[in-house]
């Protein structure tokens, strides 16, 4: 099949207050094709958010600019388009999910107003068009009696009830590709299954493809086909998603792995200590060093990781990984 | 507590405050040195010990002062102000002649320093370290520390010798003036340079808080989100930040409505604009005390009535204040 969006190469860069320049993100690749849900995971810090934000064009310029790269929705390349273009694209065949629902939502504004916005931007509808597609949505995101929640303000509405408007919000359009930026890290637990429920049924229905954003490689295992671990900035692994999780390359991401809390089936029996990447991820003023940026945390790390950036090689079918454990034992 | 419920609360706080005010400005005014018979005598050029004492009989200024108290509470509750010792003329009628004079200086004043002041902050929060930013701050600060009657007098020796193109003193040309809109004209040509000196403190003070306001919304993630929609610049700041940063200047505007207000007497006597302002600096001058009192209480007036309508703009505009104090 092929791809819907297409990440080629894609460097961002800041400027930092001292003067000098930051590479937050690093030759970046991946691709998506329709209906298919790609994981981006990696700790808070990883890039991860502004892989996003460059693709939807909101990268804060100035002290941000996407440096080098492309970045292709069907086909189009969306780095050359202008402005004017860019604005039609978002929203409406891009869109994107905030992972702060309860601060997402403009306050002195209805949701019904809100969502409405959006098609009468993108489709032309008249406001009364607009307020019935926004109940429609409403309704497709089991928001209960949405003909009367859509004239709601935000501040009356719950955390998740909030973050079903603004799924309601960026798919009222039908987006071709819907980024989800941690939709669900600040709900409860049982509030993010549904959400997650959600979602699936939705991209059943209109086949958009879905970029989830998460650091938590369960809500991968549940929602995505395909996984891109990034860690600071730059692709550590990619492979799909059940390959990832029984057969991980990467130290990084088998510790991801092994971060995951499981419930013992038996509540006598011996709990495991839960196990922890050590370190922080650097700052964005460490980056750029030579080396390997995970070497100082990795308990496998040799002297070359320190000096010399793994290529990235496919270590499996389908399967890369930049690491030099994997270059150097075939 | 829905809308009608909490106005009818406001105008019973209102009417507590009102009558506070007639209470508390009667015994300051009472308790002021001199004699107000004296000074109606002085007024017609002296008389006998017999006719002071018939005077203070008269106005009932030989009774109690409790009882003085409660006369003028009884008859200000039947709108009687009195008669102005000074001007021969009912007090009400006094002020109500001079309360729209005041009224069209506060309030275009307060309608300039709003809009430009916001419009300037807005601007400025786009660079926040602009060459824009960087004179309002100045402006801000020249604004804070030049008093009025200052900025007023500067004005004035600026446009009476040096560039003559604006009137300095007055309300309008007088009898020799033109009438309909030539009138009209007139006066807004008369206004100019008192509403510039009222206005500039405020406009630099509102520029600067929309500025910071404005900044503050900007980062905040549903201008993230109104981006990410595909709006354009425009509407993303004019629709979706600008109201929820004008909250902070609406709340300032009605706070200083007073302030504003007080603002005005000295504007008034630097330009001889004939408002209530005017009148006060007579009235304290010729001890007219009726007029003096009637000015207060309709000042205080005003400035509740602002109070409830900035209230009221507030409401409207942000839905999360639905009901003021939780009872």
């Amino acid at each position: 099949m092929t791809a819907l969006l297409e990440v080629n190469g894609l460097s961002v860069e800041f400027d930092l207050k001292d003067g000098t320049v930051s590479r937050v993100i690093n030759d970046l690749n991946f691709s998506l094709t329709a209906g298919q849900t790609l994981g981006i995971v990696g700790e808070s810090g990883c890039g991860k958010s502004m892989t996003a934000l460059a693709i939807m064009g909101l990268v804060p310029m100035p002290p941000g600019r996407v440096a080098d790269g492309v970045i292709a929705l069907a086909g189009e390349d969306l780095l050359g388009a202008s402005e004017s273009r860019r604005r039609e694209v978002r929203g409406n065949d891009v869109s994107m999910i905030f992972q702060e629902p309860m601060t997402s939502l403009n306050p002195v504004y209805t949701i019904g107003d809100q969502i409405g916005e959006t098609v009468r931007l993108h489709q032309g509808l008249s406001r009364r068009d607009a307020r019935e597609r926004a109940v429609d949505m409403l309704r497709a995101v089991s928001i209960p009696a949405p003909e009367k929640r859509v004239d709601e303000y935000p501040h009356q509405l719950s955390g998740g009830m909030r973050q079903r408007v603004m799924i309601a919000m960026a798919l009222a359009c039908q987006p071709q590709v819907l980024i989800a930026d941690e939709p669900t890290t600040a709900l409860d637990v049982t509030v993010q299954a549904q959400i997650f429920d959600l979602l699936k049924e939705l991209q059943e229905q209109t086949s958009s493809a879905i970029i989830l954003i998460t650091h938590d490689m369960g809500a991968i295992a549940e929602m995505a086909q395909r996984v891109v671990v990034m860690y600071a900035g730059r692709k550590v692994e990619e492979a799909l998603v059940d390959e990832m999780l029984t057969n991980p390359k990467h130290p990084y991401t088998r510790g991801l792995i092994a971060c995951v809390p499981h419930l013992e089936a038996k509540p006598s029996e011996e709990r495991k200590v839960l196990t922890e990447i050590p370190g922080v991820v650097p700052s964005v003023a460490e980056l750029g060093r030579g080396g390997c940026p995970f070497a100082p945390r990795c308990a496998e790390a040799m002297d070359r990781c320190h000096d010399e950036m793994p290529p990235e090689i496919i270590a499996a079918h389908d399967h890369k990984v930049a690491c030099w454990m994997h270059v150097m034992a075939p | 507590m829905n809308l009608p419920i909490a106005i009818a609360r406001r105008v019973g706080y209102a009417l507590i405050l009102l009558l506070a005010v007639l209470v508390l400005n009667f015994t300051l005014l009472h308790l002021a040195p001199g004699d107000i018979a004296e000074t109606i005598v002085g007024e017609s050029g002296g008389a006998s010990k017999e006719m002071l004492a018939k005077i203070r009989k008269d106005y009932g200024l030989d009774l109690p002062f409790h009882e003085q108290l409660l006369n003028y509470l009884d008859r200000v509750a039947q709108g009687d102000f009195g008669h102005s010792l000074f001007f021969d003329q009912p007090v009400t009628e006094l002020i109500f002649e001079k309360l729209v004079p005041t009224l069209l200086l506060v309030i275009s004043s307060l309608f300039i320093a709003i809009v430009f002041g916001t419009f300037l902050g807005v601007f400025a929060a786009r660079r926040p370290s602009g060459l824009l930013s960087q004179l309002i701050t100045v402006l801000a600060l020249l604004g804070y520390a030049l008093p009025v009657f200052w900025t007023g007098i500067m004005l004035v020796i600026l446009f009476a010798s040096l560039i003559p193109i604006f009137p300095t003193s007055g309300m309008d040309s007088g009898p020799l003036g033109a009438s309909g809109v030539g009138y009209i004209w007139e006066v807004l040509h008369h206004m100019t340079l008192p509403v510039v000196t009222l206005s500039t403190i405020y406009l630099a003070f509102y520029s600067r808080l929309s500025r910071a306001s404005m900044m503050d919304v900007l980062g905040a993630d549903y201008i993230r989100t109104a981006r990410a929609k595909g709006l354009s610049e425009q509407i993303v700041i004019f629709k979706h930040a600008l109201r929820n940063a004008v909250l902070p200047v609406v709340t300032f505007a009605g706070l200083q409505f007073g302030a504003l207000f007080s603002g005005a007497v000295l504007v008034e006597n630097v330009f001889s604009w004939p408002g209530l302002g005017t009148l006060a600096f007579e009235s304290i001058l010729r001890r007219d005390t009726p007029t003096l009192l009637g000015i207060l209480f309709f000042s205080a007036l005003v400035v509740i009535i602002a109070n409830l309508l900035t209230d009221l703009a507030y409401r409207l505009i942000d839905p999360r204040i639905k009901t003021g104090a939780k009872a």
